[in-house]
């Protein structure tokens, strides 16, 4: 209930439309990937699905920022169910691919935000964390759709809490994979870029 | 609701028979040319009449409650027109907390201050004291890149999207000789004559336009489409005169003023667009584009209409 309220009130400040550039989306498990500059992003991502895949779509979180104080711990939690993730103290005991894996297996689909954070203001994209490189080398086949969003940095900026109801816009790219012989450094670059490509559009 | 005298619910009647007609001729040239070359522009030409019908009747109602829904009605008009366009003239960070102050306080303050009938300040609240608000609110935020055109570009938008588009309902609250309580017909008047203007304008310029007047500003505005809009739309507000205060000759007059004005609007509006590199200012109406492709021409054509029958009536 308050879930469906949140995307109404997203959909309603940021007159969200989502395009999807690519003919395909893909019906199994799959991980979004996009920008981040905002907030509202991952709600975005949300709201833009249809209802059957939002309710199998899990965004991904840090959790040392989400576990800080009540309201977040049950956004993350009870609203958004969120997979949180260790930032910093990344150990064998809660290595956070085994937590996306497992919620890949279980047949979520989930939003990452490979910058690793909220970028300022800035207007080119930061260079990608390894995390979703592992992720799809670990889970064979995995599609992941690149998402670019327009505006939301300026929406609702890192820092404030008063969105501003300017348009945005999700763009859905066609899926990509990893290759067989591809390099983390290549695979990195080559999803960055497919975030890029649809800036263009 | 207000008394609907029997002028009223003639200029009503006018407009539905316009739509009926225009869904009608809709309806033959598709079933004639839809699948020749003008299939794309018939599509379009149809989608832009199912979208009028539904502007018509949002109108309506708001107009039919009152002034009270005609303030609303105009409030959220501005509010989607100036999100469309500070969408398209990028501001930055430090702008934030200004847009939040002109989003959510300036806004809803000028279309309070029309409810209240503050004639004194509705007149100078924007073009003053927003006008100083603003910089003094984005230097306190403390980026100085591009400030000057951060600025005006706010300030901009918030004079054409709210301080100019508020005069048309501001027209409810005018005092005129001989005219009390039948305002209404003044705000139906002005947007009908705009609107026709900007309709006879495509239609004309679709079926004979050849000269471009700017085709550096936009190509689909031709002297075909200016003269046989302009006069076409000076021709409609003559025949409404018997529901103003006008006489004959007035109504012309008025008309033809406000046909102008209207296309100006467009022209600039156009001259934006350009600048940004986009064809519209948004999707929100189907066929038309955004809020600010439909209102443009009304963003002219109000204050000075509003003024012309302050100082003259």
């Amino acid at each position: 209930m308050i879930a469906r309220l949140i995307v109404g009130l997203v959909r309603l400040i940021t007159g969200m439309t989502a395009r999807w550039a690519g003919p395909s989306r893909p019906d199994r498990p799959c991980v979004y990937f996009a920008n981040h500059a905002s907030h509202l992003d991952a709600v975005v991502i949300w709201a833009a699905l249809d209802r059957e895949r939002r309710r199998r779509t899990r965004p991904v979180a840090a959790r040392d920022y989400w576990q800080r104080g009540a309201l977040r711990r049950y956004l993350a939690a009870r609203v958004f169910h969120a997979v949180l993730i260790e930032r910093h103290r990344v150990t064998r005991a809660n290595n956070p691919l085994d937590d996306l894996a497992g919620a890949l297996e279980a047949g979520f689909s989930l939003i990452m935000f490979p910058e690793g954070t909220r970028a300022a203001d800035r207007e080119e994209l930061h260079e990608f964390q390894a995390g979703i490189y592992h992720l799809a080398r670990r889970v064979e086949g995995l599609p992941l759709v690149p998402v670019h969003l327009e505006n939301l940095n300026r929406i609702l900026p890192k820092g404030e809490v008063l969105p501003v109801p300017l348009l945005g816009s999700a763009t859905f790219g066609e899926p990509i994979s990893l290759g067989p012989d591809e390099s983390k450094e290549e695979f990195l670059a080559r999803a960055r870029q497919a975030v890029i490509a649809l800036e263009a559009d | 609701m207000p008394h609907l005298d029997r002028e009223t619910i003639w200029l009503f009647a006018g407009v539905l028979g316009a739509l009926v007609l225009a869904s009608a001729i809709g309806a033959l040239l598709r079933w004639r040319f839809g699948r020749g070359r003008a299939a794309e522009t018939l599509r379009n030409l149809n989608a832009r009449i199912v979208s009028w019908w539904a502007m018509c009747a949002v109108f309506a109602v708001a107009l039919l409650t009152g002034g009270v829904g005609s303030i609303v009605l105009f409030a959220i008009v501005s509010l989607l027109a100036l999100r469309e366009f500070i969408t398209l003239t990028p501001t930055r960070r430090g702008d934030h907390r200004t847009l939040a102050w002109v989003f959510f306080v300036i806004l809803p303050f000028q279309y309070w201050l029309l409810y209240d009938r503050w004639y004194g300040l509705f007149a100078i609240f924007i073009p003053v004291y927003a006008f100083l608000f603003i910089p003094i609110r984005s230097a306190l935020a403390g980026q100085t890149e591009d400030f000057l055109e951060r600025t005006a570009k706010i300030q901009w938008g918030l004079m054409v999207c709210v301080y100019c588009v508020s005069h048309a309902p501001a027209l409810l609250m005018l005092k005129l000789r001989n005219y009390e309580g039948q305002n209404m017909k003044l705000l139906l008047f002005l947007v009908i004559v705009v609107q026709i203007s900007d309709v006879l304008q495509y239609v004309w310029g679709k079926t004979l336009g050849r000269h471009a007047i700017a085709p550096h500003v936009s190509p689909s505005k031709t002297w075909e489409g200016f003269i046989g809009g302009v006069l076409g739309a000076t021709g409609v507000g003559t025949a409404m005169w018997w529901a103003t205060p006008f006489n004959v000759w007035q109504a012309a007059a008025i008309s033809l003023l406000i046909a102008l004005l209207g296309f100006a609007g467009g022209l600039v509006m156009s001259a934006i667009k350009r600048d940004r590199g986009v064809k519209d200012y948004g999707h929100l109406i189907g066929g038309h584009g955004g809020m600010m492709d439909r209102i443009d021409s009304l963003c002219f054509a109000a204050p000075i209409f509003f003024h012309v029958l302050r100082y003259y009536f």
